[in-house]
């Protein structure tokens, strides 16, 4: 056994080092790239979600780094090792199916054992682990049940007993919570959470569900066509999101697609009648040159709605676009208002209920507006081929 | 429309299958009620009721030896196929090689090819290598046309198993044998045990390849029945036909119980 000596708590050396690193990792199945191209360095300890839509190559990047799937290119690293010779017993990284995956001929506790024997810890050494495995899911008294008498919500605990009671150098989960129904899910959730923060352990964890990512990560890579789109912070990717598909993935957002120009550090976003100062900040991260399709991205509760007369919020210098109300959903602690934008896009505000605000009714027109800082620029490969034709020469404002 | 005309129909197709049953099992029923004759010649209906011929089964020594060699042969045949197809299984289910099908298509031939073509081509490569008429011999070539019963079980195991549970097994750090022994083997049991009792069942009233692989000295019970048939008909014969018949359809039925014991999920 390679593994069986390795301290559980990790010297500081190990500290230092990232728990994984992978470098320009690719998997084609016949002609077809699966995952093209992704790195990414993961700390010691951190909980990192691989979050995106269906077919991006997410399950695919946690095979490889599991070692069931071999990669076309690119190289793995765990805790400084190179893991391209390495077969998945001797990789020492836990991983949870989405089917939980328990040995149906094993009681919960046999499973729970299970790594234990196969790095030949002693008999006593094995039933106390297997005990503090169970404690630590709250599942004593349940060692001697088979899998099949245990519910859906138990058999993933045990299934993640299993995968933490060795202290794997990592801890893979693939959608890991997507059977159970809604509520377990999020209690879930948060005990997965904790646990792994108790434990220190590092995890690479996978949904397609924006909110479970937001909630249990520390940084979350957004997957998109076998590639990390974005890495970041929850609120990073919702404040900042670096393209279109970013923004459109995570949280609700209000797109406004046009042309972009530049003006001295900032610039312009045009779309037919309309025009919008794009601030500095923005047109820096974006680092965007001038003369290109672009969109706006303005998160529903940055805008404000205002009478179509109220000239102050764009005379400080906001963006304006005017719209009517279509539908206003009241949802308790905010009212979500649904907008048609001029050219029939649809807008999205949400309004904090306080009780003295003022309530617009559906069929009012109103000016929507935001800071300039509030808005972030991305480019929109998808956007006009070229510049239009016939735009107002002067800012509306 | 209405049940007027379809009654008798179905009437008419109940019995039609009873019939066919009665055709299929009739010749072979019919040796129970024989073999417990009291007279000396094979008829029936019998007359009277006796055991003498089971105690002249069990007491004549040709008849004896014959059931121990078949038992013997049918025993080592069905490890040998049990061990074999299991192996042929994995390699077919589960490997990813150039020409599989062709390898399937090959370890499956056996239930395909006219068994006295088997047979000849057999007895012609055994004489060479000197093994027709011993023990070697026969296993060898029963255990040929054993295998396939043993892949074709094994295989449908393998197939509705859960390969996460393997992968599950491995990242747990068990490698490839270990995760065999405690993963895999437990799970396709009943399908290997199912395999090895075809085996054995194969191999019990296996007649025809046996004919040519035997000799006056070495026989098994279906050929010592087809000898003796051929000079007397002494209803002891129906005495053994009674008793193959038991031990195949306890077998069977075993088979199948143990097949129905699914890996529980
Ligand atoms: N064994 C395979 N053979 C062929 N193509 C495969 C195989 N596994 C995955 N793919 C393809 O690779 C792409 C990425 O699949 P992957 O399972 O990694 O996606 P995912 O992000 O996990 O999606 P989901 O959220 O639906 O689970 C898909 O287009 C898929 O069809
Ligand atoms: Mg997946």
């Amino acid at each position: 056994m390679t593994t069986a000596g390795r301290p559980i708590d990790g010297s500081s050396e190990r500290l230092d080092r990232p728990a994984l690193v992978l470098r320009g990792l690719e998997k084609s199945f016949g002609d077809v790239p699966a995952v093209d191209g992704v790195d990414l360095e993961v700390r010691q300890g951190e909980f990192i979600t691989l979050l995106g839509p269906s077919g991006s190559g997410k399950t695919t990047t946690l095979r490889m780094i599991a070692g069931f799937t071999r990669q076309s290119a690119g190289t793995i690293e765990i805790d400084g090792a190179d893991m391209s010779q390495v077969p998945p017993y001797r990789r020492d990284v836990g991983m949870i199916f989405q089917n939980y995956a328990l040995f149906p001929h094993m009681t919960a506790a046999e499973n729970i054992a299970f790594p234990l024997e196969m790095r030949r810890a002693s008999r006593s050494e094995i039933r106390r682990r297997v005990a503090e495995a169970l404690a630590l899911v709250k599942l004593e008294g349940f060692g001697g049940r088979y899998p099949r008498q245990l519910s859906g919500g138990q058999q993933q605990r045990i299934a993640f007993a299993r995968a933490v009671v060795f202290h794997p150098r990592l801890l893979l989960m693939d959608e890991p919570l997507g059977a159970l129904d809604k509520k377990l899910r999020e209690a879930l959730q948060l005990e997965v959470m904790h646990i792994s923060r108790q434990l220190g352990a590092t995890v690479i964890y996978v949904t397609h569900d924006q909110e479970e990512a937001l909630v249990m990560s520390d940084r979350i890579a957004i997957f998109n066509r076998g590639r990390i789109e974005q890495l970041g912070r929850g609120e990073d990717l919702y404040d900042r999101p670096v393209s279109l598909f970013v923004a459109d993935f995570i949280g609700d957002s209000n797109i406004l697609r046009g042309w972009f120009e530049r003006d001295g550090d900032g610039g312009w976003l045009v779309r037919d009648a309309s025009r919008w100062r794009v601030g500095a900040a923005a047109t820096a991260r974006a680092a965007l040159d001038g003369d290109r399709a672009a969109a706006l991205v303005v998160r529903p509760e940055r805008l404000r709605i205002v009478d179509p007369g109220d000239a102050g919020a764009a005379a400080a210098g906001a963006n304006t676009v005017e719209a009517s109300v279509r539908d206003v959903l009241y949802l308790g602690s905010i009212r979500k208002y649904e907008l048609t934008l001029p050219d029939e896009q649809t807008a999205t505000v949400r309004q904090q209920v306080g009780g003295n605000e003022r309530v617009w009714q559906p069929g009012a027109r109103v000016r929507l507006t935001w800071a300039v800082d509030d808005e972030v620029l991305v480019s929109d490969p998808g956007g006009r081929p070229s510049r239009p034709g016939d735009v107002p020469t002067a800012p509306l404002a | 429309m209405t049940d007027s005309w379809r009654q008798p129909r179905r009437l008419l197709l109940v019995a039609l299958g009873a019939l066919t049953v009665f055709f299929l099992m009739a010749p072979t029923l019919v040796v129970v009620p024989m073999s417990f004759t009291a007279s000396n010649a094979l008829t029936f209906p019998p007359e009277g009721l006796s055991t003498r011929w089971y105690e002249k089964m069990v007491t004549d020594p040709q008849w004896s030896t014959g059931f121990l060699n078949s038992a013997k042969v049918a025993f080592l045949t069905a490890i040998l196929a049990t061990v074999l197809g299991t192996l042929a299984a994995l390699g077919t289910v589960r490997g990813r090689f150039p020409g599989r099908g062709a390898v399937n298509g090959l370890i499956l031939s056996p239930l395909i090819v006219p068994v006295i073509i088997i047979a000849i081509g057999m007895f012609s490569v055994f004489v060479r290598w000197k093994i027709t008429g011993s023990i070697v011999g026969l296993v060898l070539a029963h255990t040929a046309l054993a295998v396939p019963f043993v892949v074709v079980n094994v295989a449908t195991s393998l197939r509705s198993m859960d390969r996460n549970l393997e992968q599950a097994a491995q990242s747990l750090g068990a490698g490839p044998v270990r995760t065999f022994r405690r993963i895999t083997l437990p799970l396709i049991l009943p399908g290997v045990l199912a395999g090895g009792l075809f085996a054995f069942i194969t191999s019990w009233d296996e007649v025809v390849v046996s004919i040519f692989l035997t000799s006056a000295r070495f026989r098994t019970l279906p050929v010592e029945m087809w000898e003796q048939v051929r000079q007397v008909v002494d209803p002891t014969v129906a005495a053994v036909s009674t008793t193959l018949l038991a031990v195949t359809t306890t077998l069977l039925l075993l088979a199948f119980v143990v097949r129905r014991q699914a890996p529980a999920r």
